[in-house]
């Protein structure tokens, strides 16, 4: 008599579970960990925020990932027909406790992290107000209210295809100039058609509505260089509306501000007014586009061509 | 054994109709038989599939580079726009009509369905809105070019001014389909409510029955809101009204409300009757009953109802106030549940079964693989905080591409195989079929799974040229997009092959429960005729000994020796 037959089958299988199961934890804790990776440099308030929340639900989807294909997997390797072997498997129909538990446990996980996201929106709150606007008109002036005379206020205005930012000290940039640490209210501004605000590296996007301005804020907490992009196809040059977002110490944004404003003004950067110059020199090949607004009229137009990191 | 639960008339006027030719012809023409609709609307819909397939692969050689230098960007957008539409609406919808087409008369036993010359209408609307669509690739301007979505203001925009432009007659072919769709859906509706053999009660009915009765009610609530929403916006676009334009007053989110009440259940529509097929095929090819086939049925009509109430998900970054995104993520991330029991019962099902691992069978399983998958980064895009970061980049492509392809046409290429000897009589090519899944299986892998990746690091979606830093994954991806275009070879190699020239079929080569399989191969035009059996049990009662009709013995030998 050897020593596999005096152990009870039952017993058997709940340590071959259990140990599945550990080591289905074990993987999904390194995924988790490992997922923070997958994403761009956490620059902004909002960004441990979203990471956290996202390796938390990459942990709990490989759980369950590696569960079930686990279990595809061991049904392919030993419940494999023989050829030519045309019987049956075991005939069970089915298990109420068991459907009972999967029913209950996948609604208890989407509860939590349901929970979960509605706290971290309540943390973030970067939307504000959205009120109707002619696009035609001049842009209301900020009211006198508490918030105006504490923070920085910039408008961002968007077009087909450029960006152009306004400084309530009255000059415009092409790129997005931002104080490190310190909340920036935005009022989110389409000449045209809806765009995107979207910066990676901040895990945050709003779209920007025709028609209306929409309040949003949000805080940088890294310096550096990063990508603002137009995230909501907005036609021909699309992919070419995009612009650099620079977050920089309160001494070097300040003295950015003062170089600035006494600029004069000169054309914005405009990637797709220039593409679409050559495409007209070129005979005007390709389908139908409306041609690109006239490049705004900046004092800062940046540099395109610096490194940015996400 | 005459005994029918509906009104007899309602199928033997005109039926077949007169004069119809029965031979190859009987494709080619106004046919009122569901099953050679059923084929009409498949073999179209795979010409689609080369189509879109093709404008992929062009999307794909033009993002191999970071730079835009394969096409002019504007050529880009129409060539992604289309590629959208037609994978859509020129080939999913129309392949899963063909095959509820084949499928719902002989699984529930009816001759025909219960409007065999609306459903010849429906499926004829088909190539009419093809052609008005691919007419726009040679009207000036060149076809619409504002994504599949369509959203105002920059569908609107019309750059010629000409009245005939390739947007509106995107508008006007969407609009056709969905009056095709309607179509469709009132058939399949009235045809499995009235039409079923005696004894068989909702509880009896294939799964593959239930998800096309939840997939078809979800297109009658939802297409009205759609084609409303696209008549708005043709009016928008040609006569100046401001449904939708800002300058004039309009609201350009309002057309996203209409699209998404529809085009999200859509996804439900096309992935509802895969559930189906798979609730099928892996009973079938485990040799098992379905594990919990109850839950399972109704768990269909639970993503019905929830899935009319998620739509502004897609909508989590417009300005949509907080509770309402709130709300939204969580009867989202709810359909997790209803979908968990059905992949849960399908692995019950598979454990401790004898698998028999042939070419339907490895689609199955490669699509509830790849379903696993798709399912979970379905629940991170639910997540609004996540959402904000990775909507609108190639994460959702990777996503819905992981469901829309990697489950859904597996799926549909697993019902192909598995019916393919049920209605045309013959056998496919075993060996042909595991290279088109090998091939298929690697080259969706390649081409989708790299690009969540993309997406994590910021990739927009729909752009013409990207920044350097995502070239690695979109050379991968592009890869992967050639070999799914090599993988269609051995696929029409097989299907041609076998159809004419493969070995005959005998009624039932899977040794599978239903009332298809006890049909000869092919079956005859009204199927089981005078004779409609009489349902006894739950379908899928494998190595259970429990009959599924009255009299089994009589119909297998009828239709040995009919075949």
């Amino acid at each position: 008599m050897n020593l596999k037959d005096n152990i009870n089958p039952k017993i058997s299988l709940i340590i071959g579970i259990s140990f599945a199961v550990f080591i289905d934890l074990v993987l999904s804790k390194l995924m988790a960990s490992w997922s923070y990776s997958w994403l761009p440099v956490q620059a902004s308030k909002a960004a441990p925020y979203v990471d956290n929340l996202f390796a938390f639900e990459t942990g709990i989807g490989t759980f369950i990932f590696l569960g079930c294909s686990g279990v595809i997997g061991w049904v392919l390797l030993f419940n494999r027909a023989p050829k030519y072997d045309e019987s049956y498997g075991e005939p069970f129909e089915g298990n109420v406790k068991l459907e009972i538990v999967w029913t209950l446990v996948p609604l208890f996980l989407v509860i939590a992290i349901a929970i979960y996201s509605t706290k971290v929106n309540t943390t973030l709150q970067n939307l504000g107000e959205k009120t109707k606007y002619d696009s035609q008109k001049e842009l209301p002036t900020y009211l006198d209210n508490n918030e105006a005379s504490a923070g920085t206020f910039i408008d961002v205005i968007s077009r087909q295809w450029s960006w152009e930012f306004k400084y309530p000290e009255g000059f415009s940039s092409s790129e997005l100039h931002l104080p490190i640490n310190e909340k920036v209210y935005f009022r989110l501004i389409s000449k045209d058609v809806i765009h995107g605000f979207y910066i990676p590296a901040f895990r945050l996007k709003q779209d920007i509505i025709p028609g209306s301005i929409i309040s949003y804020s949000l805080t940088p907490t890294r310096k550096g260089i990063y990508r603002l992009r137009d995230s909501m196809f907005s036609g021909a040059y699309f992919s070419q509306n995009q612009t650099n977002v620079i977050v920089e110490s309160k001494d070097a944004y300040q003295e950015w501000i003062n170089k600035t404003v006494k600029k004069v003004p000169v054309d914005g950067l405009n990637q797709a007014g220039f593409l679409y110059k050559k495409r007209l020199e070129k005979g005007d090949k390709g389908w139908a586009t409306i041609s690109p607004s006239p490049s705004p009229q900046v004092n800062d137009p940046g540099n395109p061509d610096s490194a940015h990191e996400g | 054994m005459t005994i029918t639960n509906y009104d007899e008339r309602i199928i033997k006027v005109n039926q077949p109709v007169p004069g119809a030719p029965n031979n190859w012809r009987r494709f080619f023409g106004f046919n009122t038989d569901a099953k050679v609709i059923g084929i009409q609307y498949i073999v179209t819909a795979l010409i689609f599939l080369l189509l879109g397939g093709l404008l992929g692969m062009l999307i794909r050689g033009e993002l191999i580079t970071p730079p835009s230098d394969l096409f002019d960007p504007t050529v880009y957008n129409g060539l992604y726009t289309m590629h959208g539409t037609v994978m859509l609406f020129l080939f999913l919808f129309p392949i899963l009509s063909g095959l509820t087409n084949l499928l719902v008369p002989p699984m529930i036993g009816a001759p025909d369905m219960a409007f065999p010359k609306l459903n010849a209408l429906a499926f004829w609307l088909v190539p009419v809105f093809s052609i008005v669509l691919l007419t726009s690739f040679f009207v000036p301007g060149g076809p619409a070019s504002s994504g599949w979505w369509s959203y105002p203001p920059v569908s609107i925009q019309n750059p010629l001014g000409h009245f005939l432009n390739g947007q509106m007659l995107w508008i006007v072919a969407i609009g056709l389909s969905g009056v095709s769709s309607i179509m469709g859906a009132i058939n399949f509706v009235t045809t499995i409510i009235t039409m079923r053999a005696p004894g068989m009660g909702f509880f009896k009915m294939p799964i593959f029955i239930w998800t096309v009765l939840a997939a078809q009610i979800l297109q009658l609530l939802g297409l009205p809101a759609l084609t409303g929403g696209a008549i708005m916006l043709f009016f928008d676009l040609n006569f100046g009204t401001s449904f939708f334009n800002p300058e004039t007053g309009g609201d350009p989110v309002l057309f996203q409300h209409f699209f998404w009440f529809y085009s999200h259940p859509a996804v439900y529509v096309m992935v509802l009757p895969v559930f189906g097929i798979f609730s099928e095929l892996f009973p079938t090819y485990s040799r098992k009953p379905l594990f919990g086939y109850k839950f399972v049925a109704v768990a269909s009509f639970g993503i019905t109802i929830l899935s009319l109430v998620v739509w502004v998900h897609h909508m989590f970054y417009t300005g949509t106030p907080m509770w309402m995104r709130n709300l939204f993520m969580f009867t989202t991330m709810l359909i997790a549940v209803p979908t968990g029991v059905k992949v849960f019962a399908w692995i019950a099902t598979l454990w401790g079964g004898n698998l028999r691992l042939n070419t339907p069978m490895l689609f199955c399983l490669g699509g509830l693989f790849n379903f696993i998958f798709g399912g979970i980064t379905g629940v991170m895009l639910a997540t609004v905080p996540i959402d904000i970061h990775v909507g609108n980049t190639y994460f959702v492509v990777a996503h819905f591409h992981y469901i829309i392809f990697n489950t859904i046409a597996f799926g549909i290429f697993a019902g192909i195989y598995h019916w393919f000897p049920k209605f045309t009589g013959r056998m496919f090519y075993e060996g042909l079929g595991k290279v088109h899944f090998t091939l298929t299986f690697i080259g969706a892998t390649l081409n989708w799974l790299p690009l969540h990746w993309a997406g994590l690091l910021g990739m927009p979606r729909r752009v013409a040229s990207y920044d350097p830093e995502f070239a690695i994954w979109n050379v991968i991806a592009s890869i992967g997009a050639f070999m799914l275009g090599v993988a269609s070879i051995p696929f029409i190699l097989n299907m041609v092959s076998s159809w004419s020239r493969g070995k005959k079929s005998p009624p039932n080569p899977w040794d599978a429960i239903g009332l298809e399989w006890l049909l000869p191969s092919p079956p005859p035009h009204e199927n089981f005729e005078d004779d409609i059996p009489t349902v006894l049990n739950e379908p899928y009662n494998y190595g259970l000994n429990k009959p599924f009709v009255v009299d089994e013995e009589f119909y297998i030998s009828k239709a040995l020796n009919d075949s």
